[in-house]
């Protein structure tokens, strides 16, 4: 019994520790005053003020454009490199593994200068293109991370029989193979978008002037303090996630509940 | 089938992002640019073992280490309560423990800053109760704070997907043949559960070393920790050579101990590093 009320107190102090700020970020975007820590009464002025905000919503643009835009071309790139890995020999295999791990393991400010480095060498100017080219490289790795396992689970007899029935190998591809991987490349996906929007350290070293995202724009205000639009506009995309997830998840044990009746 | 070709534009993505960049940070370590043009040397590996840059890297591996131990203590019940929970709610407690790291990782930072602020939250509930505000800000509590409430779940999850994974009958056996829960716990539970600490470690340790903003933002720049160092290298001091050579030993030192690390993690058989 006691043991009990010991877990219960562990786990809550626990799940308060990680909420505390959070929850402190959600209740000064409604604050009427602009220093954090006073209390100026209930407002809802940073909601209207976020949205005619010029710097905020050209990070939340280059924010979103990048994550989706390398979160697809990671997804295309690293599908396919695992289509091709999963066929090569162990030595190919563990060859491309451990290229396919340095990015994953590596610091990722390590990873920001080397890329910095290099744009800065071929004279290719730091903005956009080199942000997307950063964020591509820093996202196939979990992108082929995800999606290698499910082709390892694959029956490799399906292929085949596809084949036997007068597939094409391309056909056989598409409508047998791509089916069986895809929450593999979903999961892989959204891991990417993901990674994308939350990253500061690659983003800092790998942009320039005139293009910054969330992430860039909330460290240059850190030291001076925070807009309190910006705790508007986290409390509205942490609110999206909550959301999301819990629909996903609730979705999801829907399906284990009809699994386990049937 | 044979679609090997469909990897080529894998392999020449990484080739031209991953090894040519890593190629040019180690040819920036070992060079150095004087009047007489470019010549190899050996210099920047020397200047970083300076006593002044040695005790950055000490202070380092100190911080990174108290946050992971600090990070196992607290994780290590976590992901034991989580993993006995009744199945209904343990996806629940999980999740609840992955949405954190929805939110930007700086605001969190930030949402620290303001709470342990001289004019913070923590100090007017102290002063509120007439004790003597405290100091929290920009000292190196505050960085380890930082680091343990950013990394926490990284060793938490690790854990609990290996502690859920062990054969309820083992320690059913175990207690059968009249061992105590201390016992089970030591003689089973720990040993299986190793390879989920050793990722949990590696997971924490890895980020925590290299970190640049939360010392930054937390520890007010008066800390400067092997990522500042880093930074400051290529953005202040403008010694591309120095700063590449703090980076290789970085890469190598990491690399090294995942392959090591990645030895335990029977997972990732003929997948991980070597």
């Amino acid at each position: 019994m006691v043991g009990r009320f010991l877990k219960r107190l562990y786990g809550s102090l626990i799940y308060i520790f990680l909420y505390a700020p959070i929850l402190i970020l959600i209740v000064f975007s409604f604050n009427d005053s602009r220093s954090r820590g006073q209390w100026g009464g209930f407002t809802l002025k940073w909601y209207k003020e976020l949205f005619t905000d010029s710097q905020i919503m050209s990070a939340l643009y280059y924010t979103i454009i990048v994550a989706i835009i390398s979160a697809l071309v990671a997804t295309l790139i690293g599908t396919a490199a695992s289509i091709g890995i999963h066929e090569m020999n162990r030595k190919q295999k563990s060859l491309i593994m451990n290229l396919t791990y340095i990015p994953v393991l590596n610091a990722d400010i390590v990873t920001g200068i080397s890329l910095m480095i290099l744009f800065i060498f071929i004279r290719l100017d730091l903005g956009l293109v080199t942000l997307l080219i950063a964020h591509i490289t820093f996202n196939i790795p979990y992108v082929i991370l995800s999606v290698l396992p499910r082709l390892q689970q694959l029956d490799n007899n399906l292929y085949e029989a596809a084949l036997d029935l007068g597939a094409t190998p391309w056909y056989a591809l598409w409508r047998v193979i791509i089916p069986e991987i895809m929450p593999g490349i979903i999961t892989g996906a959204l891991f990417a978008f993901t990674l994308s929007i939350d990253d500061f350290v690659i983003s800092f070293f790998t942009t320039g002037s005139g293009v910054s995202n969330l992430s860039i724009t909330i460290y240059s205000m850190a030291r001076r303090g925070i807009k309190p639009q910006i705790n508007a506009l986290s409390t509205i995309m942490f609110i999206t996630v909550l959301l999301l997830l819990l629909i996903i998840d609730s979705r999801a044990n829907r399906n284990i509940d009809r699994k386990e009746n049937a | 089938m044979k679609n090997r070709w469909i990897t080529y534009p894998y392999i020449v993505w990484m080739i031209l992002f991953i090894v040519v960049p890593i190629i040019l940070v180690l040819s920036y370590s070992i060079t150095l640019e004087s009047e007489q043009g470019l010549s190899f040397t050996l210099e920047n590996y020397k200047r970083f073992f300076d006593p002044l840059y040695i005790n950055v890297l000490i202070h380092s591996i100190n911080l990174a280490l108290i946050s992971t131990t600090i990070c196992l203590i607290l994780g290590y019940p976590m992901a034991m309560i989580i993993a006995r929970a009744p199945i209904a709610y343990r996806n629940m407690l999980v999740l609840f423990f992955v949405i954190p790291m929805w939110m930007n990782f700086l605001l969190r930072t930030y949402a620290w800053m303001s709470l342990l602020e001289r004019s913070g939250l923590i100090n007017r509930l102290l002063t509120s109760i007439n004790l003597p505000s405290l100091n929290l800000m920009y000292t190196n509590g505050a960085v380890i704070l930082g680091m343990v409430y950013n990394f926490l779940p990284f060793m938490v999850l690790p854990i609990y997907s290996v502690l859920i994974k062990i054969d309820k009958n083992l320690i059913e056996a175990a207690q059968d043949l009249g061992a105590n829960d201390l016992k089970v716990f030591l003689k089973v539970t720990l040993p299986l559960s190793l390879p989920g600490v050793f990722s949990g470690v590696i997971m924490v340790f890895m980020p925590a070393i290299t970190t640049f903003v939360i010392p930054r933002l937390l520890g007010g720049g008066q800390f400067t920790l092997i990522g500042n160092l880093i930074e400051q290298q290529f953005l202040s001091s403008g010694d591309w050579n120095f700063g590449s050579a703090i980076s290789m030993f970085m890469l190598v030192v990491i690399l090294f101990s995942s392959g090591l690390m990645g030895r335990y993690d029977k997972d990732r058989e003929g997948m991980g590093l070597w």
